[in-house]
């Protein structure tokens, strides 16, 4: 159990998706502008990365591995989540027509996000258990989410703030992000030593 | 536009990453020493260069409406090829690079150029335009990773650097230290490039999905422009 929460919460924190692994980046600089589509983004990424993992998991130990597929695991997991991202986008529109309306802008776009394929890479090299692999998933979709939540705050600030002509747009947006990255390096060995003692 | 104006446009004025501001993942993860970033550059460059050109020659078969799924497949099987490549015969770069290795399938650049370039142009054409994007690429990864590591570690390509040496700073290697060179190398770009600085948003005008970023409320200035072209 306290394996459980130290990978949740180090996913979260320690090694955020966005701000320390640099997974993720397009839609964090691209969807963070406003909070509404900041949020409806990382939800879908939430959904998604849990829903991936689910299905790539048993995949990789049920099928590449016994038949010594493993290097078809790029090929196999993209192709996956592609599908998937489809799939569970037809099934939303059908069946659960609200959640597809507040969702189903961002889903299109998950398909080739580095941080769904990564997660889902990861989960097999770090060789979690099928429950800690989806406790990671959800704890990488929860910091993808408090970094977008996070960031999109200090963008409205920037947003009426007076910058060289040169800064404007991209960089500032840039160093934005260097600074919110830098909150999140305070939290280095804090949740090792938490359950330490 | 001519064969050598073809290859030079991705080194400066298209410039992927400072210019067209793609593959931004890669470039921020990889650029912590300049081995690795010339790694990554010569993986990324090399499955550009396959891509390209297979896709180029295939342009006419694959059907329009399946073309993305097309590409994505095509782009996977050559990254496998350059990963198991890279396992086989230069082990300690692998394991430098990790995950970002197989994450090359997700990289705009690639999927962008085949969007962009390649199913548009002849076979020649989209190999010189993936040598001198690939090549773009290398470039605004070394440039960054000289940077990093010439001031956060006081080496370079691991030899050390006399006086720098004894005053590192070490933020620059980590992740605040990427996106901080990553913005101010931008706002150079802005400052000096040929083009009048203009408030430049995320690039998405070579990104396959812009349309539907523009449909979510990205941030996207390109979004509409390239969902109208799209139709």
């Amino acid at each position: 159990m306290t394996k459980l929460i130290i990978i949740l919460l180090s996913a979260v924190f320690i090694n955020n998706y966005v701000l320390s692994r640099f997974l993720g980046i397009c839609p964090f600089l691209g969807v963070s502008k406003k909070l509404d589509s900041a949020t409806g983004m990382s939800l879908a990424v939430i959904f998604v990365m849990l829903i991936a993992t689910a299905v790539t998991y048993p995949i990789q130990y049920f099928l590449l591995t016994p038949n010594n597929l493993g290097y078809l695991q790029t090929i196999v997991f993209i192709l996956v989540i592609a599908a998937l991202v489809q799939l569970v986008e037809i099934v939303l529109k059908r069946y659960i027509p609200s959640l597809h309306q507040s969702l189903g802008v961002y889903l299109p776009l998950i398909t080739t996000n580095c941080a769904v394929l990564g997660v889902t890479i990861l989960n097999i090299d770090e060789g979690y258990t099928f429950l800690e692999a989806m406790v990671n998933s959800l704890g990488s979709g929860l910091g993808f989410f408090l970094a977008m939540v996070m960031f999109s705050g200090v963008r409205s600030k920037i947003e009426g703030a007076d910058i060289p002509e040169s800064f404007k747009g991209l960089p500032v947006t840039l160093i934005a992000a260097s600074i919110t990255s830098l909150s999140f390096l305070g939290f280095g060995g804090v949740i090792e030593n938490m359950f330490a003692a | 536009m001519n064969k050598l104006q073809n290859f030079s446009k991705g080194l400066i004025k298209e410039n992927p990453v400072l210019v067209l501001v793609l593959g931004t993942c890669p470039t921020l993860a990889t650029s912590t020493s300049v081995t690795n970033a010339l790694g990554m550059g010569a993986a990324a460059t090399i499955v550009l260069i396959c891509s390209n050109i297979v896709i180029s020659a295939l342009r006419k078969i694959i059907p329009d409406k399946v073309r993305i799924p097309c590409y994505i497949v095509l782009i996977a099987g050559f990254v496998t090829m350059v990963q198991m490549l890279v396992k086989a015969f230069a082990p300690a770069l692998d394991q430098a690079l990790g995950i970002y290795l197989p994450l090359i399938v997700v990289n705009c650049i690639i999927l962008g150029r085949a969007e962009m370039f390649a199913n548009k142009n002849t076979v020649l054409d989209s190999a010189i335009d993936a040598v001198g994007m690939g090549a773009g690429f290398t470039l605004a990864l070394v440039l960054m990773a000289t940077i990093r590591e010439v001031f956060g570690n006081g080496t370079f390509m691991g030899i050390e650097i006399p006086i720098l040496i004894d005053n590192k700073i070490s933020i620059l290697t980590m992740a605040p230290g990427g996106f901080f060179v990553f913005g101010i190398l931008i706002a150079l770009v802005n400052k000096f490039g040929k083009h009048k600085p203009k408030k430049k948003e995320f690039g998405c005008a070579g990104c396959p999905q812009a349309a539907a970023c523009g449909r979510a409320g990205g941030g996207c200035a390109g979004a509409e422009t390239a969902e109208v072209s799209a139709k």
